[in-house]
């Protein structure tokens, strides 16, 4: 049920905490970080720039949180932004307006959803060979799309949508902050978050229950078919061209990630929309620390790779149960001091 | 018994403390050589979280553990194992996927050149579980046979590995009465060897046919330890609830049924079940009695719409209905707790409050949330009205003892107020006192107009509750007894006859 302020803080702490130890790092490798001014309308600045960069995968990961909340996981959207962005590009230079477009990219992202929901729903083919499909074909579809060539188009209002601004905003933050907001209240303040969870902890009970597990699922894929559309417009405003081959390339697995940073559970189950958005803000505000410090650029994937390798230890249940056996290594030991997270029995017991 | 030297197994201290919540209390345990020892207790007393403790499944978080004199702290399962200790938890606790053979050898297959050696395995497994009478092929994959044929599993994999200490939290849940003879026979044997036998159960009957001392816990702590044979069963049962059980006299003669309110005619599914036909009335409890496998629980799935019929059809209020899924089920006013809940019934991970929910909520449609008000008030209400223990409503349901969820799942469809209730396998792991509560409560849906269908295999409560009751035979309708009829006698005798003509 709709999480209340201070549950929802205790459960997105361990995330702004990390956040705030990487922001630190951009902070000690480049002192200007936090510098920001306004210039031509626009707000400008590194830590401006951590939340526009950051808006492709914080975009996926929004539907991404609702697909892996139900056991499943969605390896297509890197290939459905590069299908939603060469869509749209073709729409304008074939002299279509950019309402058009947008609506044209966000419909075949609808479609490809739909696809995938369809595949695991109805047919019940494991989520990760289900969406393994498209995220194959996808980008030969997107190529098939623009011909084999990067589609350039030089389209205004299209445009805008990656590198315009909103109130002086740059219009990719607005656009992430205002869907995320959108689909928490969307999936808390209806029984939707709570009915999304259930399917992911355990499907057979749920439609025992009575909950219509399978239209469900359609719609989870569906949104995160949705999301990655946006995210494909905007990548493909942001460079006024669309790239069937490298639009969203990878991106799938940050959009994981950033899921799995934001303490969701792979297996299924509860989720926070809010914690993922902020696990996106880590990843991009790590690529930034690798760009600010200088570093050679053949260094990048290695100490990506190690930071966030330090961020999913600090998480483990092990790392977790071991402080809490240094705290609880004290004189007297009150009950009231058991965690519960450590109290869990094992799941091994044979 | 003679009086035995030294314990075998000597808890002394046990304390287990849970957020909100003191699990055990100092907590004593001794196990003698060659005893079946009772752990008895209401529902949440504490009895699987010893036995968790014990075995290392859980860190308790305080006490000490000696088995043949040594201090022994097992730090997980496999390593009490090891030491000798063969346990069945109460969740049966096995790889769904994997045959039967792979989850009675897992970890010590028989091997050949280095490889796991299939075949004798296979053989191997077989003549295992035909000690237990189970003539199956163990190389099919363990979920596709019943929660009972998995309990046996269970139990032929600890007692193969129980050197010195075999523990069984509620393994005749699912059994019928010759599994539960077949059992017996095997912990008497094993008795006989010099082993000692922890045996939870909430049925009395079979503690004092098997078991020699009991240790009763209350609330996380004991509150007796007795030779059974000094006992009666009445003082056991005071013992266990602090307080004497009311006798609860059964008058179901009361009020006659009302209204016709479901018809169901020749519903079927091939290899499933055999034509069914049954009316039932408002105000009507229709038991469903016959062994293992005879279609009791098939009958309730069809029902429900969680499996398809490809025959017959159902009425409603003299209408035909349409029931595709549980979905429509629910939406015609149906209810049903199913046999097995931990996989069909529990969603262990969310919250005791939303599970109590969650067929209302999903009756109401996503776009109309229940408001927090009210579902704290539904909570609260069930809670109280079902005595479910709980520390608090947001804790995750998988962490309520057996029985409580067994209690919540109830409550999750009485929520729903439907007008038919179907239950399967209602008091399963639930304790005496409530089990007594839960048959009175069947009474009162009864009187207040509900239609209930209830499967059990407990004859005596059947008796107690039915005012009718179909008897099913290898997935046929065999017999219907109505009235004065039914006894317990009766019963049996419709489930024993020869297939002769004449049944319903
Ligand atoms: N991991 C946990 N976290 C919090 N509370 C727990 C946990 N595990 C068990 N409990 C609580 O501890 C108490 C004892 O539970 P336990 O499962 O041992 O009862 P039991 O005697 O086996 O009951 P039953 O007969 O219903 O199986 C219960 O109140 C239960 O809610
Ligand atoms: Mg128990």
């Amino acid at each position: 049920m709709p999480a209340t302020t201070p549950s929802l803080f205790k459960r997105i702490t361990p995330q702004l905490l990390i956040l705030a130890v990487v922001i630190g790092l951009n902070f000690l490798v480049f002192p200007d970080f936090f510098d920001v001014s306004f210039r031509n309308g626009r707000l400008f600045g590194n830590l401006v720039d951590v939340f526009n960069r950051g808006a492709p995968v914080a975009l996926l990961c929004i539907g991404m949180t609702l697909v892996i909340a139900t056991k499943g996981i969605d390896l297509s959207v890197g290939a459905v932004m590069a299908i939603a962005g060469a869509t749209a590009a073709s729409l304008v230079t074939d002299g279509y307006g950019w309402g058009t477009a947008l609506l044209g990219a966000l419909a075949t992202g609808a479609l490809c959803g739909f696809w995938n929901g369809f595949l695991v729903a109805v047919l019940r083919i494991q989520p990760i060979v289900a969406t393994l499909v498209l995220m194959v074909a996808g980008r030969g579809i997107a190529q098939l799309i623009t011909e084999g060539t990067i589609l350039t188009f030089n389209n205004e209002g299209l445009i805008r949508l990656g590198a315009g601004t909103f109130m002086g905003i740059p219009t990719p933050i607005v656009i992430w902050l205002a869907l995320g907001t959108l689909a928490t209240i969307g999936v808390r303040r209806t029984a939707l978050g709570m009915l999304i969870e259930s399917i992911g902890v355990n499907e057979a009970s749920s439609r025992l229950a009575g909950i219509n597990s399978r239209v469900l699922l359609i719609c989870v894929y569906l949104a995160s078919g949705l999301c990655a559309a946006l995210a494909g417009v905007i990548v493909a405003a942001d460079i006024k061209g669309a790239d069937a081959n490298n639009a969203g390339l990878w991106l799938e697995l940050d959009a994981i990630l950033a899921v799995v940073i934001g303490g969701n559970s792979l297996l299924g189950g509860r989720f926070s929309i809010v914690a993922s958005l902020i696990g996106a803000l880590i990843i991009q505000s790590v690529n930034s620390v690798i760009l600010l410090s200088g570093m050679p650029p053949e260094f990048n994937l290695v100490i990506k790779a190690l930071l966030i390798l330090a961020i999913l230890v600090i998480q483990s249940p092990r790392v977790a149960h071991l402080i809490y056996m240094l705290r609880a290594s004290g004189p007297e030991r009150l009950p009231e001091r058991q965690r519960p997270s450590v109290q869990e029995p094992k799941e091994d017991a044979l | 018994m003679t009086t035995p030297q030294a314990p075998l197994l000597h808890a002394s201290g046990i304390s287990k403390f849970f957020p909100g919540a003191v699990a055990l209390d100092e907590v004593e345990l001794k196990l003698y050589p060659g005893e079946v020892h009772a752990l008895l207790g209401e529902n949440g007393a504490g009895k699987s979280t010893l036995i968790k403790c014990l075995t290392g499944a859980y860190r308790r978080d305080g006490g000490t553990i000696t088995l043949d004199g040594e201090d022994i702290d097992a730090k997980s399962t496999a390593e009490s194992q090891e030491l000798g200790i063969g346990t069945v938890y109460q969740e049966v606790n096995l790889l769904p996927n994997l045959t039967v053979a792979e989850n009675l050898f897992m970890g010590r297959q028989p091997t050949r050149l280095g490889l796991v050696n299939r075949r004798q395995m296979n053989t191997q497994a077989r003549e295992a579980l035909l000690g237990y009478g189970l003539d199956l092929d163990p190389g099919e994959p363990l979920n596709s046979f019943s929660v009972a044929v998995q309990q046996v599993v269970a139990i032929a994999r600890a007692v193969a590995l129980s050197g010195k200490v075999l523990i069984l939290d509620e393994p005749t849940a699912s059994l019928d009465r010759d599994e539960v003879d077949l059992l017996f026979g095997v912990i008497r044997q094993l008795k006989d060897s010099g082993l000692s036998i922890v045996f939870i159960t909430h049925f009395l009957d079979q503690v004092f046919e098997i078991s020699d001392r009991a240790t009763v816990l209350r609330n996380g702590r004991v509150v007796g330890e007795r030779l059974l044979a000094d006992v009666t069963q009445h003082d056991v049962v005071t013992l266990m609830l602090g307080r004497q059980l009311e006798a609860t006299v059964q008058d179901r003669k009361a009020g006659k049924p009302g209204a016709l309110l479901l018809e169901i005619n020749d519903l079927a599914k091939r290899g499933m079940i055999e034509p069914f036909s049954m009316n039932l009335h408002r105000g009507e409890v229709v038991g469903l009695a016959g062994l293992l496998g005879s279609g009791r629980t098939e009958t309730a799935n069809l029902l429900f719409g969680a499996v398809q019929a490809d025959h017959g059809k159902m009425l409603i209020d003299g209408r035909e209905a349409r029931i595709a899924n549980p979905r429509d089920a629910v939406a015609q006013g149906f209810a049903m707790c199913p046999e097995d809940r931990k996989t069909h019934g529990i969603v262990g991970d969310l919250s005791v409050r939303d599970n109590i929910i969650l067929a209302l909520q999903a009756r109401q449609g996503w776009m109309r949330p229940i408001p927090r008000a009210k579902v704290h008030e539904i909570a609260e209400h069930y809670v109280k009205a079902l005595d479910i223990r709980l520390a608090s409503l947001d804790m995750p349901i998988r962490l309520l003892s057996g029985g409580n969820q067994q209690k919540a799942l109830l409550a999750r469809w009485l929520a729903t107020e439907p007008d038919v209730l179907i239950l399967d396998e209602p008091t399963r792991g639930i304790d005496v006192g409530a089990h007594a509560e839960i048959i009175a409560l069947i009474e009162r849906l009864r009187e207040n107009g509900m239609a209930l269908l209830v499967a059990s295999s407990e004859l005596e409560e059947l008796v107690a509750y039915s005012t009718r009751v179909v008897v099913l035979r290898d997935r046929h309708q065999v017999r219907e007894l109505t009235g004065d009829e039914i006894t317990a006698d009766n019963i049996v005798h419709a489930i024993a006859a020869e297939p002769e003509k004449g049944a319903a």
